[in-house]
């Protein structure tokens, strides 16, 4: 920089040493001269403040060096996390993106924005024969060949230009050429810093420094621009720095006018962003014909279609941007637009939206435009008619999205398949849109395809462009949409088309293009059925053109079974057929694929099918013994799924065949093979063939030399299959060879480690049992597992679940340890942890069963005392741990032995209720309630009527399960210390305003009627009924509805009882009350079916009947159904009589709830209603063998 | 709305497993003809009936049950002819 700092100290310093030439020397003597001997500067100002102008080419151009001290931070420091990767978001911003699709995806799914949506394509199987307008399968084909031959082209001069043969194609800046190479590499750009800087220069004498510097490359530059004058200026050669384009002749500086020679103008005033390389004017026919061969050299020039216009735009205006769809609203307010407040969210004709993107405008502004649709062609009418629709779909709210959703199907014939896909789809293809949006618009093609149905030909690869990407997703929602549609879509355009569509893109260039293609197709095969598929198929595997085609076609031999499991069982020889001949295809791509569809095949055909793989087994064994690398991965990968397949004696011998090479991968470095060879194993060892014997003396060493490493405990997937495929090898060879050669590293260091020994120990002893474990292994294993227990540092059931495997399976024989397991739990439930507490808790609430069965019941109380004390624990998980503790020693010790004494526990548990944590009420409640269930004598009543107090709120827990069990507990208090008092504070609970806690009351008194019998409780909840409140009466009803839903046929005792006050309900104004009344006579009525209650039964339909006419669909669905119970109470002929009035009504609305109610009756007894139909007079209706008397 | 789509579903759902359901578009000549093919398949499924009809017509009872199979085609006569409307 020192060229740099001569700028910045500029000095008028007379030309020195003039007789020299302009030229400098490449020296570094130079500078000494012009600063005077030794360089000493310190008569310099070295810092004057010159850097306004902007300074970001500084940087960049001199290396970041500065010799001037820094007392500040730099640039970068300071812009360090303004941009780049290290940018910190804006939030809204960030927000925002989060809901795109496009932030979500990965590179390779992000390859669709490389796809456009091509053009329309003929109809070659129109019905009438004509083919419309659109590119052929031909043209298509061949255009796709173009694409290739550019493709490869291309490759060819990447290649190239790898390979250093690149001076044809790289234009270098012709001075690195000439030029002695500089010395350190930094040209110094010409900034224009300098210029400004020469403010303080005078006279004409020192413009020419200025070039100087650009034209130098030495640091030396500097000096000579002190000394020389303008005249002695060589043309400069450019450099690539040389960006302000003036005619490199002149030699003079782009400088600002000065003084000295005032005849150069000033720079023109150029905008930011202006290339002034632009031409100012068209090319005109001279010029042209100029430039561009002639009809003498063969070419021709071409006439412009008729009515063409050519756009002409006057000269000067800058071209508009690339992307440019029309006029946007300029943002008025960068904050506010981020705060979504500028953007319109009302569209004329539209109303109002949900939102409205920025995005949206470029497809959307059409509308907003103001113009008169009056003056507008039926097309434009239609196109912002289609426009509004889907505007509405994709914007707007729940109801306006209904209706113009309901429109657009409708219409869509009338609108036609172009101007409406040729809307959707650029909305589909949209960077920002967001998943919500995306469904939506992907529904609206649903619902439109199946009303276009053949007319959607000419656009079915533009849908599948848009479509395709679906199928690729993370989301599982969208694949399954993606196939929705791809299967309506080869359903509506036929099998012909859809092929004669999809084959171009087979052996497209982009891989990506031909993966979606390939699973596409796979769709096809599902919509359409294999058959249909497999001639095209076959060809495709064979193909002798492109081995891209080949690949493609096996992979949608891979997909099909994937996409539709065992139903590929009837065509499994064919597609084995059809893809056999791969396996020994010459590219090795090709190879691997068919492997890998292969074992798709088989996965998906598990157990059947072997006979069709017959004629692959041969190339596939001898196929795995040629392969290396990745081919022999996915060659072993096949292997490992044909094997389940064969019988005893065939998988023995194949597995014999291929273990070696397998057991030889085991030491493989490639993660890939690791999962595969994993899988193989445990896959061989799963069949009848593979003995015992040969896995301990074959497979265990090497097995468990290669992966019971520590290593295979870090990665999470391989983790998981070595845990599996250890327990596949234990069903076989038994559970004291595996566990014994793993028990000790339960003991190791590595805690992930650890955790996978423990975890497999669980696994096999939990299906294998611990039959086979010796003395000796008994001692290791309660060793090992108390080491994990202690040693865990993470939070994770696994030790845990695996500890009480152990201990469980053990069963009696742990009583020896157990002394040990309870004084370490004692010492960790003081710990000061919360975890290692919890922990301690959840394992004791695992052992107490073994404790018991080991008669260790002094141990156990011993545990449930210390846990007593710890009921002050502050942390609710740990509280939570606790409480499950206590109940299980409760349950297995029983409630008269248990000490504390039940009395005394009970009293610590009522403030405990309170808590509003979910586990710690879930285990309270389930304490209190087995209390209560088993013991409720242990506690006086008036305890008891407090905690139905502490109860009630409980009743609007979240959890469902809590509330169940506050409903339990109640029905078991009842029973303890009579119904009255429950049943008073139950009902005064009805009066609540919260509807949840009113259901709950109503059925916690439904379950206090059962227990204690219905006439405890019947007479004073209808005395409540009484009560001139609508939530009390609905809640009565309610609890009367589940009352009888519990006590079944006791019902009929109390049918005449309860009758009088349906009667009221039923005709009461407010339709709720109805509704609920209606759910009773449901319940009475199926409670006594057969039960000689009719007559009840039939007052009771009388008063429903005209209920019929309800709308609101809760209300007419309890109606339905109380009539249906009622139907099953007093049989269907009688409640036919009633139905066959209004079957044939005049008015739809009455005939359509008449024909439901005859629906259901036909679903359910279409018999019982034979005897019922009506006699017509008419002769050929007549029922003449019912006539027939002896 | 939506509603009323997804009733329709469900009413042809119900219709492909049960043939004799109608909706409020059904015709008298679809409906009678439903009851008489209920009534006849009826007959038919009960043994005893079949009998006491075959007796009744003093016919052997395979030649009765025939007999009603071949009734259910057009139960009630031909459909009504369609209106051009």
């Amino acid at each position: 920089m020192p060229g740099q700092r001569a700028g910045k100290s500029s000095r008028a310093v007379g030309p020195s040493d003039g007789g020299s030439s302009g030229k400098q020397s490449l020296s570094e003597a130079q500078e000494s001269e012009l600063y005077g001997n030794g360089g000493d500067m310190s008569g310099y100002n070295l810092s004057i403040a010159a850097a306004d102008g902007d300074d970001d080419m500084e940087d960049a151009g001199l290396n970041g060096r500065s010799l001037v001290g820094q007392y500040t931070a730099t640039k970068d420091m300071l812009n360090e996390f303004a941009h780049g990767d290290t940018a910190e978001a804006d939030i809204l911003d960030s927000r925002e993106k989060q809901a795109q699709i496009a932030s979500r995806e990965t590179d390779y799914q992000r390859r669709r924005f490389d796809r456009r949506l091509s053009p329309e394509r003929a109809d070659a199987f129109a019905k009438d024969g004509q083919q419309g307008e659109g590119a052929t399968y031909k043209e298509v084909m061949a255009a796709r060949q173009l694409e290739r031959e550019e493709e490869r082209v291309r490759r060819v001069i990447e290649e190239k230009e790898k390979s250093g043969g690149n001076e044809v194609l790289d234009h270098k800046p012709t001075l690195k050429d000439d030029a002695p190479a500089p010395v350190n590499g930094d040209k110094t750009p010409p900034i224009e810093k300098k210029r400004k800087r020469r403010r303080w220069d005078e006279g004409a004498a020192d413009e020419a420094p200025a070039v100087k510097a650009e034209v130098k490359e030495e640091p030396e530059v500097k000096k000579s621009r002190w000394e020389t004058g303008p005249e002695e200026q060589k043309a400069p050669a450019r450099s690539r720095w040389d960006t302000t384009a003036v005619a490199p002749s002149s030699g003079a500086p782009p400088a600002p006018a000065t003084g000295a020679n005032g005849a150069r103008p000033a720079m023109p005033a150029y905008a930011f962003g202006t290339d002034i390389s632009n031409r100012n004017a068209p090319l005109s026919d001279e010029q042209l014909d100029m430039m561009l061969p002639g009809e003498s050299e063969g070419y021709k020039v071409l006439k412009p279609p008729p009515g063409h216009e050519p756009v002409r735009r006057p000269v000067g205006v800058p071209q508009l941007p690339t992307g440019y769809q029309g006029f946007l609203i300029p943002e008025a307010d960068n904050s506010l637009a981020a705060m979504g407040k500028q953007l319109p969210t009302e569209i004329p004709g539209v109303g109002d939206l949900q939102f409205f993107k920025n995005e949206d405008m470029k497809y959307f502004g059409k509308l907003t435009d103001g113009a008169d649709e009056n003056e507008m062609t039926v097309e434009e009418l239609k196109e912002r008619k289609i426009m509004r629709l889907l505007l509405k779909v994709k914007n707007g709210t729940p109801p306006m999205r209904k209706t113009a959703l309901r429109q657009l199907t409708d219409n869509a014939r009338q609108f036609g398949a172009g101007a409406l896909f040729n809307q959707i789809l650029p909305l589909l293809m949209e960077r920002t849109l967001e998943d919500q949006e995306r469904h939506l618009l992907v529904k609206v093609i649903d619902r439109v395809l199946y009303k276009l149905d053949d007319l959607v030909r000419p656009y079915v690869h533009k849908i599948l462009v848009v479509i395709e990407p679906l199928l690729i997703d993370q989301d599982y929602y969208a694949r399954v949409e993606g196939r929705e549609i791809i299967s309506n879509l080869a359903k509506a355009a036929g099998l012909a088309h859809m092929i004669s569509t999809m084959r171009p893109d087979l052996d497209h260039q982009d891989e990506y293009v031909r993966n979606t293609t390939a699973r596409a197709f796979a769709v096809v095969a599902s919509a359409l059925g294999i058959p249909a598929l497999l001639p095209f198929l076959r060809a495709v595997c064979r193909s002798k053109k492109s081995w891209h085609a080949r690949h493609t076609g096996v992979k949608i031999v891979q997909q099909i079974p994937i996409l539709m499991g065992c139903a590929i069982l009837p065509h499994l020889k064919g597609l084995v057929e059809c893809i056999g001949e791969n396996l020994n295809d010459e590219q090795p791509k090709v190879r691997m694929v068919t492997a890998l569809a292969l074992a798709a095949l088989a996965e998906a055909a598990s157990p059947y099918g072997i006979e069709s793989f017959d004629d692959i087994l041969n190339p596939l064994w001898t196929g795995a013994r040629r392969q290396r690398g990745k081919a022999l991965a996915s060659f072993l990968k096949a292997v490992g799924y044909v094997i389940p397949l064969m019988d005893e004696e065939y998988s023995n011998y194949y597995t014999s065949q291929i273990m070696e090479i397998v057991i030889r991968e085991f030491q493989s470095p490639d993660e890939e093979m690791k999962k595969v060879v994993l899988k193989v194993v445990s896959q061989c060892s799963n069949t009848a063939g593979v003995t015992p014997v040969y896995l301990k003396d074959n497979v265990l060493p090497e097995f468990f030399k290669h992966f019971w490493v520590r290593r295979m405990a870090l990665d999470k997937r391989n983790y998981r299959q070595v845990v599996d495929t250890t327990v596949d090898l234990a069903q076989k060879a038994g559970v004291a060879e595996i566990v014994g050669r793993i028990v000790n590293n339960m003991k190791d260091e590595n805690e992930a480690y650890r955790k996978m020994t423990v975890e497999t120990v669980d696994k096999v002893i939990s299906t294998l049992g611990a039959h086979d474990v010796d003395q000796r292994l008994e001692e290791q294993l309660i060793d090992g597992v108390l080491v994990a227990f202690q040693d865990q540092t993470i939070e994770d059931p696994i030790v845990i679940d695996g500890f009480a495997t152990v201990v469980n399976a053990l069963g009696e024989r742990t009583k020896t340890y157990l002394p040990q397991i309870v004084a370490t739990v004692l010492a960790r439930l003081n710990n000061k942890s919360a975890t290692v507490r919890q922990q301690a808790a959840d394992l004791i609430s695992r052992i107490t069963f073994v404790m018991q069965k080991c008669d260790e019941d002094p141990q156990l109380i011993k545990l449930a005392q210390a846990l007593y004390e710890y009921l002050g624990e502050e942390y609710p998980e740990v509280l939570g741990s606790i409480l499950g503790a206590l109940r299980a020693i409760v349950t297995v010790v029983g409630l008269h032995a248990m000490q504390p004494p039940i009395k005394d526990l009970l009293p610590r548990l009522t403030p405990i209720l309170r808590n509003r944590h979910e586990k710690v009420q879930e285990n309270t409640i389930d304490l209190v309630g087995r209390i209560a269930d088993r013991g409720a004598n242990y506690v006086n009543p008036r305890e008891w009527m407090r905690i139905c107090f502490e109860l009630l709120d409980m009743l609007k827990a979240h959890k469902k399960g809590i509330r169940r069990a506050a409903n339990n507990t109640f029905g078991y208090i009842a029973k303890a210390i009579g119904p009255q008092d429950v049943l008073a504070t139950l009902l005064g609970n009805l009066r609540v305003q919260e509807r949840q806690s009113r259901v709950c009351t109503a059925v916690a008194i439904g379950i206090v009627a059962e227990t204690c019998a219905p006439f405890t409780v019947l007479p004073a909840l209808m005395n409540e009924y009484r009560v001139p409140e609508l939530n009390v009466q609905n809640g009565v009803l309610k609890s009367l509805s589940f009352m009888f839903e519990y006590i079944g046929e006791m019902a009929k005792d109390y049918v005449y009882a309860i009758t009088p006050l349906l009667e009221d309900a039923l005709i009461d104004r407010d339709q709720v009350h109805r509704q609920t009344a209606a759910s009773v006579v449901k319940h009475v009525a199926l409670g006594c079916v057969g039960l000689d209650c009719e007559d009840a039964m039939i007052h009771l339909l009388n008063l429903l009947w005209p209920n019929l006419f309800e709308t609101s669909p809760h209300v007419i669905d309890r109606i339905v159904e109380a009539i249906e119970g009622i139907r099953n109470a007093v049989g269907t002929p009688l409640v036919m009589n009633y139905v066959w009035a209004g079957l044939f009504h005049p008015a739809r609305k009455v005939r359509q709830p008449y024909w439901r109610i005859y629906n259901d009756a036909y679903v359910q007894s279409a018999d019982a209603m034979v005897p019922a139909y009506p006699t017509f007079e008419e002769e050929n209706m007549r029922r003449h063998e019912l006539d027939i008397f002896i | 709305m939506a509603d009323k789509l997804r009733a329709q579903q469900q009413l042809e759902a119900l219709q492909a497993r049960y043939i004799g359901i109608g909706s409020a578009d059904t015709t008298k000549h679809e409906w009678t003809s439903n009851i008489a093919r209920d009534s006849l398949s009826s007959y038919v499924g009960h043994p005893p009936l079949l009998q006491y009809m075959s007796i009744g017509l003093g016919q052997p009872r395979e030649k009765t049950r025939v007999q009603l199979l071949e009734r259910m085609v057009r139960p009630v006569g031909p459909p009504p002819a369609v209106s051009e409307l």
